[in-house]
C-alpha cells in the first residue's frame, strides 16, 4: 500500500514495524534512476530466462554460409563467425553470467550472515579471532586467490567427472558444463563473503546492545528466537543493499576471468566469453564485440543504479545531496 | 606513529607469508603436474624431468627449501614452462614493463580523476557535475576488456603512430595505460568529488571566503588537501586493481609484462613462476597499502598527533 503510507503522517513509521519497508519502497519509487535500473534488470532477466527459450534458434547451431550476417528478420542481431544466432548466444551466455553472479551472491549472503552473526552476537574473544581471520583474508589480492582456488577446485572436479558420469549416471553434457561453471562460482563466493560478514557483524554487535534485545533477553527468550525475530530483520537493509551491489561486481569478475581464459569456457558461454570472441573478430565484424559489451555494461549500470537507489531508500540518513 | 608502522609492517609480512604458502600448497594440490602435457609421460621419465626442480621431495621439504632459497639468496627457482629460464630472470625482464604500464595507468587515473572530481564538486548539481559523474559511472561499468578492444578499433586504426598491440615504441605505452587507468580514474573522480563537497561545507572555508581570499587560492591551499584524503585512501585498492587489471590489459595489447606471465603460469602449472609472482605481487600490494597509510597519517594532523 504505497499510497496509504504516503498519506500517513510521519509518526506512523515509529508505530508500525512494516511501514519502514513501505517508506523505503515509496522513496525508491520516487528515484527515477533506481526504477530505470530495476526495469532494466527485470528486462534482462526476462530476456535471458524466457525470451531465450521462445526464440527458435539454438545458441550452438552452426549455419555454414551465413557467417557474420547483419541484423535481419531471422537473426535479429545477426550471426557470429560460425553463423550462430548472436541474440540467442547473448541471452544464453547471460543465463550463465547471471546464474553465477546470483548464486555466488546468495552463498555470500548466507555465509556472511552466519559468520558475522555469530561473531557479533557472541562477541568477546571469539569475535576478535573471527574478525582477525576476516581481516587477514581481506588483505589477500582477490582476483589472484580466486584464480588459484578455482584452478584447484576445477582440477578435482574434472578428476571426479569420470566417476560422476560412469558411476552416478549423470549426463555427460551436464557434467562437462557443471565442472566448468561450479568451480568459478564457488571460488568467487569463497572469497567474496568477507565484506558481508563484516557488515553483518557490525550490525549485530550494535543491535545486541539495544534496549529491545536486552528486553528480549530479560524475558528469557531463546537465542534462536532473538536472532531470527529481533536481530536479523533489523539488519536486512544493509544486507540487501550490499547484496545488490555485489551482483554486478561478481558479473564483472566472472567476465574478467572468462576473458583471460580462466573462467567459463566453451561449450558454455557467458558474456565474458562472447566479449572475448568479439575482441578476436574485431577486424572483420565489430558488432560481435559491441552488442554483447553493450548488454553487459547496461546490466552493470542497472544493478549499480538500483543498488545506489536502495541505499538511499533504506538508509536515508546515509544518503547525501 | 613508529609503533603503528612496525605493527602494520609485521601484519603485511604475515599476510604475504600466508598468501605465498596458500599458493605453494594450492598449486601442488591441483591434480596433475607441470610436466603432464596433452601427451602422457611415463612416470619414470616424469620423475627424471622433475628431479632438477626438487619436485620429487616431500612437500614439507620443498616448502622449507623454497623459503630458504628466497630468504637467503633471493632465488625463486627455475621456471618449469619456459625451459632453462629462472624465475628471477623472467621477473627481471617483465617487471620494468609492468612497472611502466602501472605507472602510466596511475598517472592517467590521477590526471583525469582529480581535476574532474574537483570541477564536479565546484559546479555541484550543475550540468558539468552530472556529466562528469555519468562519465565516471561509464568508466566503472565499461570494463578494461571492452575498452581495450574498442580503443584498438577506434584509436589505433585511425592514428598511424599508434600500434594496435605490442611493446616496442614509446607510443605503445599510451593505449594500455589509458585502458588500465580509466576505471581507477572513475573511482578517484567520485571520491575526490565527495571529499571536496564535504570540505567545501566546512566553516573554515566560509571563513576563508569571508576574508576575501581568491577562489583559486581557497581551493588549492585550503580545500584540496583534506578533500584528497578519500582518494588517497583508495590508492591502495587502486594499486591492486591495476595489478590484476594488467592480467587483462597485457593480454589484449600483447604487453610482455608480469600479468601475461601470471596467466600462462596458471594454465601451465608453473609452480615456481607462480610462487615468485604471487610473492612479488603480495609484497607490492602490502607495501603500497603501508605507504598509503603513512602518507595519510602525515597528511592528516589529527591522526599524526594521536598516534
Amino acid at each position: 500500500m504505497p499510497t496509504a503510507a504516503a498519506q500517513a503522517p510521519s509518526q506512523a513509521s515509529a508505530q508500525k514495524g512494516a511501514s519502514l519497508w513501505q517508506d523505503a519502497f515509496r522513496r525508491l519509487r520516487k528515484n527515477r534512476l533506481a526504477m530505470a535500473g530495476l526495469a532494466v534488470v527485470l528486462f534482462i532477466f526476462l530476456a535471458c530466462f524466457v525470451l531465450r527459450w521462445i526464440l527458435p534458434h539454438d545458441p550452438n547451431e552452426v549455419e555454414l554460409g551465413n557467417e557474420f550476417a547483419p541484423p535481419g528478420p531471422t537473426h535479429w542481431l545477426g550471426t557470429d563467425q560460425l553463423g550462430r544466432d548472436l541474440l540467442t548466444r547473448i541471452l544464453d551466455g547471460g543465463q550463465i553470467s547471471l546464474l553465477v553472479a546470483v548464486a555466488a551472491t546468495l552463498l555470500t549472503v548466507t555465509l556472511g550472515i552466519l559468520y558475522g552473526g555469530i561473531a557479533g552476537y557472541v562477541g568477546g574473544r571469539l569475535d576478535a579471532i573471527m574478525m582477525r581471520i576476516v581481516d587477514g583474508l581481506l588483505a589477500m589480492p582477490f582476483l589472484i586467490v580466486v584464480i588459484l582456488f578455482r584452478e584447484l577446485i576445477s582440477g578435482w572436479i574434472e578428476l571426479a567427472s569420470v566417476f560422476l558420469i560412469e558411476d552416478w549416471g549423470w549426463s555427460r553434457d551436464f557434467v562437462l558444463r557443471f565442472s566448468n561453471i561450479f568451480p568459478l562460482l564457488l571460488a568467487i563466493a569463497a572469497f567474496g563473503w568477507l565484506t558481508m560478514a563484516r557488515i553483518v557483524r557490525t550490525q549485530t554487535a550494535a543491535l545486541v546492545h539495544t534496549e529491545f534485545v536486552e528486553a528480549a533477553h530479560a524475558l528469557g527468550l531463546p537465542h534462536r528466537r532473538i536472532l531470527f525475530r529481533h536481530i536479523l530483520p533489523n539488519m536486512l537493509g544493509p544486507v540487501i543493499i550490499y547484496a545488490t551491489l555485489t551482483i554486478p561486481s561478481f558479473i564483472l569478475y566472472e567476465a574478467t576471468l572468462s576473458f583471460i581464459g580462466l573462467g567459463i569456457e566453451p561449450p558454455n558461454s557467458s558474456w565474458g566469453v562472447l566479449i572475448k570472441e568479439g575482441a578476436n573478430y574485431l577486424e572483420s565484424n565489430t558488432k560481435m564485440l559491441i552488442i554483447p559489451a553493450f548488454v553487459f555494461s547496461a546490466t552493470l549500470f542497472a544493478f549499480n543504479f538500483l543498488g545506489d537507489g536502495l541505499r538511499d531508500a533504506l538508509d536515508p540518513k546515509a544518503a547525501k545531496d | 606513529m613508529l609503533r603503528t608502522v612496525v605493527q602494520r609492517l609485521l601484519q603485511t609480512i604475515a599476510v604475504v607469508f600466508c598468501l605465498v604458502s596458500f599458493t605453494f600448497f594450492a598449486v601442488r594440490l591441483i591434480p596433475g603436474n607441470p610436466f603432464a602435457d596433452e601427451k602422457a609421460i611415463q612416470p619414470h621419465l616424469r620423475e627424471r624431468v622433475a628431479e632438477p626442480f626438487g619436485l620429487n621431495e616431500s612437500w614439507g621439504k620443498q616448502f622449507v627449501l623454497f623459503w630458504k632459497n628466497v630468504l637467503t639468496e633471493g632465488d625463486f627457482g627455475m621456471s618449469t614452462s619456459l625451459f632453462g629460464r629462472s624465475v628471477n630472470e623472467i621477473m627481471a625482464t617483465a617487471f620494468p614493463v609492468s612497472l611502466t604500464l602501472g605507472a602510466g595507468a596511475m598517472l592517467v587515473s590521477l590526471l583525469i580523476g582529480i581535476p574532474s572530481g574537483v570541477v564536479a564538486a565546484l559546479r555541484h548539481n550543475r550540468l558539468i557535475d552530472y556529466a562528469s559523474m555519468v562519465l565516471a559511472m561509464i568508466g566503472i561499468c565499461i570494463p578494461t576488456f571492452v575498452l581495450g578492444p574498442l580503443l584498438q578499433l577506434w584509436v589505433a586504426r585511425n592514428l598511424p603512430w599508434i600500434n594496435v598491440a605490442g611493446w616496442e615504441r614509446p607510443s605503445d605505452i599510451i593505449l594500455p595505460s589509458f585502458t588500465l587507468g580509466l576505471v581507477v580514474a572513475a573511482y578517484v573522480a567520485r571520491l575526490t568529488r565527495g571529499g571536496m563537497l564535504d570540505v567545501l561545507a566546512q566553516d573554515y572555508i566560509q571563513t576563508a571566503r569571508a576574508k576575501g581570499l581568491p577562489a583559486f587560492r581557497i581551493i588549492t591551499r585550503h580545500a584540496l588537501r583534506p578533500a584528497l584524503l578519500p582518494a588517497i585512501t583508495y590508492l591502495g585498492p587502486a594499486f591492486a586493481a591495476v595489478i590484476t587489471g594488467s592480467f587483462v590489459v597485457e593480454t589484449i595489447f600483447a604487453v610482455p609484462g608480469m600479468g601475461q606471465h601470471f596467466v600462462t603460469a596458471v594454465t601451465t602449472k608453473d609452480y615456481f613462476l607462480l610462487q615468485g609472482l604471487v610473492l612479488f605481487y603480495g609484497t607490492l600490494m602490502g607495501g603500497a597499502n603501508l605507504l598509503v597509510d603513512i602518507v595519510l597519517a602525515a597528511m592528516n594532523p589529527r591522526l599524526r598527533e594521536h598516534a
